[in-house]
């Protein structure tokens, strides 16, 4: 930090301002719209001024008609944020451990699938668990479909059209976000920490448990919330992969919006949503600090 | 985890992600070879070099990929110039209110893309704005510009600054100075962040849903809205062509950025 006199002063403002007022028109602004429109009612389905009057009774309308909706997209996205971690973790922790000279390039390849369509690649999918694929068919002669029909997570012999796929495939289409916040916090933990740990007589598995996972759980909450915000709202898995039982939340704020017209309605779901996930963020930051603390 | 078991089965479940994220890339490739039987190209019949020999037979198809690739760039240079100069405020000034642009520039990360959709098409229809290609390119440049100032700012975090200092110390004009050391410096990050940005644009399908007109539609919301009548093998063969040139292009980033470190100053 170069220290800058008189008119200097001024400079950091005037390189900000074009990028904050941009955010500010564009995404500040229009949350406050939505948030007054969801507290205004519309005369008819073609009344484009809905009248503002501190309208609470839309949260209660949505949330009795959409509770099912949001209550399962929240657990779709907290299982496939669960199932990212899951996978994620070994996959950046190898990278870091045993990537060598290749770790920039083991990274890159974690971004190579954003370089292909979402869309496509979702599609692609429903080939890849089509009911006579050879996933399908190995799940099945291994008995992994009976046991998931036991659990109740899919009724057929099948898994399209099943709550498994849609959790499947937004645990695929965020685990980059997972993987990739894991890598920064994991690289940068000094690797001599390990082998002091073995000099100390820890096994293997109690440095990770005392000495590297304390140390990655700032990439575990960024990675989770990068994973968990982006699938709550998520439409596209649960059209593609999904059958009428799994719609999520986004499915009815699209519908509610492009179709129905009914912005209010709309906007109070959108709303309950970003409450939901705030509070959702502060119990789980609260609950990883604590354990920060406590090991 | 540093038992052989343990390393074992780390090493296999790392190969285990890999495999699970190239999966359906595979079958992208695989399948702009595919001869379809029906309208759907989503089973294997057999192997055809024709939707290669004719990529752009579908006319909406190109349209909607050209469409994607012009917002895509646009939207990148919008938030390549407005987020960099953002992160250069933050990483080289302290200032008030410093701080509350971090948090800004963080929130647009942390809203589902359904709710920013939704409350810019309200935006939009509030303002009389016809919702069309200049929305779209908005609704892109907004998102971008975060993913661009949070990259570019970690980036710049990593440069030394007294080289500008030296520069101006040895007589050279703050023109020069900046031409010759501040923009060789900047520049790599900026152009990371700006072909990270080129792949959001071109991948949104969510927030353009809401924020664009009917007849306009970019590569993924044509592919959603074909869905229903028809998946062409020419998505596939598109979709891999984009993905190789894409790849080109980062391999052409990289080697340059090596080049332009072997030429630097501080190894001569």
């Amino acid at each position: 930090m170069s220290t800058r006199v008189g008119g200097r002063r001024l400079t950091p403002y005037l390189l900000v301002g074009p990028g904050v007022a941009w955010l500010g028109v564009f995404f500040l602004v229009p949350l406050w719209n939505l948030f007054v429109m969801s507290l205004s009612t519309k005369r008819s389905r073609y009344d484009f001024d809905p009248a503002f009057r501190w309208d609470w009774s839309n949260y209660g309308d949505v949330f009795g008609a959409y509770g099912t909706q949001l209550g399962r997209s929240f657990l779709f996205a907290g299982v496939a944020t669960l199932a990212c971690l899951v996978i994620g973790y070994p996959m950046a922790y190898w990278v870091v451990v045993h990537g060598g000279r290749f770790r920039a390039a083991l990274v890159g390849l974690v971004i190579v699938p954003f370089f292909t369509s979402f869309l496509l690649r979702t599609i692609s999918w429903t080939v890849l668990l089509a009911d006579e694929s050879v996933i399908v068919r190995a799940l099945r002669a291994t008995g992994v479909l009976a046991v998931l029909r036991t659990v109740g997570w899919i009724d057929g012999d099948r898994l399209l059209d099943t709550p498994v796929a849609v959790v499947g495939g937004l645990t695929y289409n965020f685990l980059p976000f997972m993987v990739l916040p894991l890598y920064v916090s994991l690289e940068r933990i000094d690797l001599r920490l390990l082998d002091a740990c073995g000099d100390l007589y820890a096994s293997g598995w109690s440095a990770f448990r005392r000495v590297v996972l304390p140390l990655s759980l700032p990439g575990v909450f960024a990675g989770s919330l990068l994973t968990f915000i982006p699938a709550t709202g998520d439409f596209v898995n649960a059209y593609f992969l999904g059958g009428t039982s799994s719609r999520m939340i986004g499915n009815v704020v699209q519908d509610r919006f492009l179709v129905q017209l009914d912005q209010p309605g709309a906007a109070a779901i959108s709303f309950l949503l970003m409450a939901v996930i705030t509070v959702a963020v502060l119990v789980y930051a609260r609950v990883l600090g604590t354990e920060e603390l406590t090991s | 985890m540093t038992g052989s078991w343990g390393r074992r089965i780390v090493g296999l479940a790392a190969l285990g992600g890999f495999v699970l994220l190239f999966a359906p890339i595979v079958v992208i490739v695989a399948f702009s070879f595919n001869e379809p039987a029906g309208r759907y190209n989503l089973v294997w019949q057999r192997f055809t070099m024709e939707n290669w020999l004719h990529p752009f037979e579908r006319e909406e198809l190109t349209a909607a990929v050209l469409f994607s690739l012009r917002i895509a760039g646009a939207a990148s240079l919008v938030a390549g110039v407005l987020g960099t100069l953002v992160a250069l405020a933050l990483v080289r000034h302290r200032f008030r209110g410093g701080a509350l642009v971090d948090l800004l520039l963080v929130l647009p990360l942390t809203t589902p893309e359904i709710v920013m959709g939704s409350s810019l098409a309200l935006l939009f229809l509030d303002l009389g704005v016809d919702r069309g290609p200049l929305t779209i390119l908005l609704a892109h440049s907004m998102f971008c510009l975060s993913f661009v100032a949070l990259t570019v700012k970690a980036r710049l975090r990593g440069i030394d600054w007294t080289l500008e200092d030296a520069a101006m110390d040895l007589g050279a004009p703050p023109w020069r100075t900046f031409r010759t050391v501040t923009f060789p410096m900047v520049v790599p990050g900026v152009v990371a962040a700006m072909l990270l940005s080129f792949s959001l644009s071109m991948d949104d399908v969510i927030i353009t849903f809401f924020v664009s007109g009917d007849g306009d539609a970019n590569f993924p919301k044509y592919v959603y809205g074909s869905f229903q009548r028809e998946l062409a093998p020419q998505v596939h063969v598109l979709s891999t062509a984009l993905l190789v040139l894409s790849l080109g292009l980062l391999a052409l980033s990289v080697v340059w950025q090596r080049r332009r470190a072997t030429l630097s100053p501080g190894r001569v």
